[in-house]
């Protein structure tokens, strides 16, 4: 049996996750694998810490991903990249938006950003792919599209062809931020 | 029609296709959705109720008449509406009746981790689990046959990672029911003693009747691998068992947890050596299976505390030393991070109501909704949240018991969506039972937690028409209270008037503190706000507002103009004329 893919999206409550995993499952449905999707809903979405799973593969029964079993981390955010990273298996890669966005313990004095958390992780070991995300989604027009450049520098990263993950965006971005949201994939596939 | 739905989109499809007529509900995390989704379809009613007992009771009625109903909430709703449940048990219905409920184990967005099969058990009622989003479709939608053929409400049980997970799920067509002739019939329908002295045996022989069906359902199903040792589960601990053992364990999958079958348990113990029980929460399983006199491992293994995993399974047979092949190997440690927890958003109009009661050190009993986190640092507002509507009868109790000394200087603080909810009641009691207590409405004109639904304090009903509103001034006068006021929470010196006066006042009285809720759509921005490093000391009274867009870099102030919303109750703060437009 084909071995299951796993995903895990994280990031800062409010930062588009939802939109991003809906994007994955659209498109691994559209492929034919079986998938599974886990979402976060509720309080921990008011600027708390949120990770979304997406597993596929031939037949995936759990929809978590737990330690030692993730692929790619995709995160919106350094400081959230370096908190799971323990859920990354051996040879698995980290995508990383370079934005810093402070949680409230860091606001309040109570702890400090760990400025140069992503070097020690390539220092430990870890493949990590970071970048700045910001940049490219106000290039196309919005520091929303932040999810949908990530996506697009993880579309790279794939062996799906870039034309199934055009499709996929169509039909899971609503039509009047779709050139946007076009033009941000672009700039994060690297065109 | 093959689509990826979460578990809740699933209950959805599952009702509607199988003839639902009338659905009720409470919002509340992780079961909101389900009537969110069913309100897209115009051939049948949705409504948010005002809480779980009037949602519950308005199925009641719709079954009464004749056609399938359903009514959906979170665990904790189901207490709300556990007076009519228990005797839902005893009438039985005409129309089919489902009661969705959604248990949150580990807590993502609740109060308590409490087992909801117990109410099946206690209130003598078919249960049924789903494991993921497909089941959760077909359980939704037999409920309703097995509803009327017993005769009974049926519960359908679902969890956070559930109703929140999605699966690929074939979505049929809808059956239409039509609506059942309304019959008067006293002896079914009247629980006075007379009747439900009849009605009570009957109820007994309908759990021995479904125990039977127990026996050979679809619900229970058994996969014998002949391995050596056996493994019951149910819900979601089914995947994570699936995930580690694949097909080399024998399992025994249960999808209906009450009323649980025996010689079906029997059987399959029976063909294994160690019988392990794997499910989230409390022991339901396992104790019914020791009653059995069959012996085997549960809670000793797999905790009675927080949700499981693929990685709980491991680890549990790991001890055991039962061989489940490899194991996951990670690239290494997470290093230390500090946390991020949930907090109040960028200009959150009950930030300056708080700010307000923790300045001048008030005692606050709190309620449930996006204003618990006026419990987080730095504001550190509030004293107590127990559960829906707890403030307001709280504080009458709490002032009663310090004996009137507390009276000057504590509050209630409860949303408009959890005032209606129970917060009335407890208002009531305060102006019938004469405590000189100070009850903050914070209205933020939405059902702010969960998600942005209507009630009747906004003025539209679930699809977004226009409808009845409740004048919440009005009302609470109605109540008893003669001392109503509304502030602008934006505006720091008006709140701070308000709770000085009406905690000086010496009658009870409600401050009505009211600003939509920053996220509601027509509510826009203003100009973000900037710091002038050059006027700022560092003092650092900004920052004791706890706003997310605001923290010192390089010894000053500085606002984040991509989260600020321009609320300005930084700028009222600033005793140097720092922050404002630049």
């Amino acid at each position: 049996m084909e071995k299951t893919t796993s995903i895990m999206i994280v990031g800062v409550g409010g930062q588009g996750s939802l939109l991003a995993s809906k994007l994955l499952g659209n498109l691994l449905t559209d492929e034919g694998y079986d998938v599974k999707v886990s979402e976060v809903h509720g309080m921990s979405q008011r600027g708390g810490s949120v990770v979304t799973y997406v597993r596929y593969g031939e037949k995936v029964y759990s929809p978590i991903v737990t330690e030692g079993e993730c692929d790619y981390i995709i995160s919106f955010e350094k400081l959230e990249a370096a908190r799971y990273a323990s859920c990354l298996r051996k040879g698995g890669r980290i995508i990383v938006n370079t934005q810093q966005i402070d949680p409230m313990p860091v606001i309040t004095g109570s702890a400090e950003y760990p400025e140069n958390v992503l070097e020690e992780l390539k220092n430990q070991g870890f493949q990590i792919d970071d970048f700045d995300a910001l940049a490219p989604a106000m290039e196309a027009g919005s520091a929303k599209a932040v999810n949908i450049v990530l996506m697009g520098h993880f579309a790279a990263h794939t062996s799906i062809p870039k034309e199934k993950w055009m499709a996929a965006l169509e039909k899971t971005v609503p039509a009047k931020f779709l050139e946007m949201n076009k033009k941000a994939f672009c700039l994060g596939y690297g065109e | 029609m093959k689509k990826l739905l979460i578990g809740n989109e699933a209950v959805a499809w599952g009702l509607y296709n199988g003839g639902l007529s009338v659905i009720s509900s409470y919002p509340g995390t992780p079961s909101t959705e389900i009537t969110e989704f069913l309100a897209k379809h115009d051939d049948i009613h949705t409504e948010w109720a005002p809480n779980e007992k009037v949602a519950c009771e308005t199925a009641f009625g719709a079954s009464l008449a004749g056609v399938r109903s359903a009514c959906a909430m979170k665990h904790v709703g189901l207490n709300v509406a556990a007076d009519p449940l228990f005797t839902l048990s005893y009438t039985g219905v005409t129309g089919g009746m489902v009661i969705c409920v959604a248990d949150d184990p580990a807590m993502h967005s609740s109060q308590n981790e409490q087992d909801s099969r117990h109410y099946a058990i206690a209130a003598k009622v078919p249960m049924l689990e789903p494991a993921d989003s497909a089941e959760a479709y077909e359980f939704a939608k037999s409920a309703f046959e097995l509803s009327e053929q017993y005769d009974t409400p049926v519960i359908l049980r679902m969890c956070t990672r559930i109703a929140h997970s999605q699966c690929v799920v074939d979505i049929g067509e809808r059956e239409g029911t039509p609506r059942k002739e309304y019959v008067k019939q006293p002896a079914k329908y009247i629980m006075m003693p007379g009747y439900a002295k009849v009605r009570h045996p009957l109820v007994e022989q309908r759990t021995e009747n479904l125990r039977a069906m127990a026996e050979n359902c679809a619900y229970n199903r058994i996969e014998d691998r002949g391995s050596e040792i056996g493994i019951i589960t149910s819900g979601c601990s089914y995947l994570y068992v699936k995930e580690v053992f694949g097909d080399s364990v024998s399992i025994l999958k249960i999808g209906m947890p009450n009323p649980l079958p025996e010689k079906k348990i029997r059987e399959f113990a029976a063909k294994v050596k160690k019988l392990y029980i794997i499910e989230e929460l409390d022991p339901v399983i396992e104790n019914h299976v020791r009653s059995l006199g069959i012996a085997c491992t549960g809670k000793t293994l797999f905790s009675a505390i927080g949700e499981f995993s693929q990685q709980t399974i491991r680890e549990a047979f790991r001890k055991e030393g039962v061989d489940f092949g490899e194991s996951p190997e990670k690239q290494g440690e997470a290093p230390k991070v500090p946390g991020r927890p949930p907090m109040m958003c960028a200009g959150c109009p009950h930030r300056g109501m708080f700010y307000t009661l923790a300045k001048n050190h008030i005692t606050v009993l709190g309620d449930i909704g996006c204003y618990t986190l006026g419990a987080v640092a730095p504001l550190n507002a509030l004293d107590s949240t127990l559960c829906m509507g707890a403030s307001v009868s709280g504080i009458h109790g709490f002032n009663l018991g310090m004996n009137g000394e507390a009276e000057k200087k504590t509050v209630a603080v409860i949303g408009d969506s959890t005032f209606m909810h129970s917060g009335m009641t407890g208002l009531v009691n305060i102006a019938y039972n004469a405590t000189n207590s100070t009850v903050i409405i914070l209205d933020n004109s939405i059902t702010g937690m969960t998600g942005h639904q209507q009630n009747p304090t906004t003025g539209y009903n679930i699809k977004g028409d226009p409808a009845a509103k409740v004048d919440l001034e009005a009302l609470c006068k109605a109540l008893g209270i003669r001392r109503v006021r509304v502030v602008d929470p934006y505006n720091l010196k008006e709140c701070e008037a308000a709770v000085k006066e009406e905690l000086a006042a010496e009658e009870p009285s409600v401050i009505i503190s009211r600003r939509p809720c920053v996220l509601l759509k027509y509510v826009k921005a203003k100009t973000p706000l900037k710091v002038d490093a050059e006027k700022c000391r560092a003092c650092k009274r900004c920052m004791g507002l706890g706003c997310p867009a605001i923290s010192m870099k390089n010894g000053k102030a500085r606002i984040d103009t991509t989260l600020c919303v321009g609320c300005g109750v930084c700028e009222q703060l600033c005793p140097f004329g720092a922050i404002g437009e630049v």
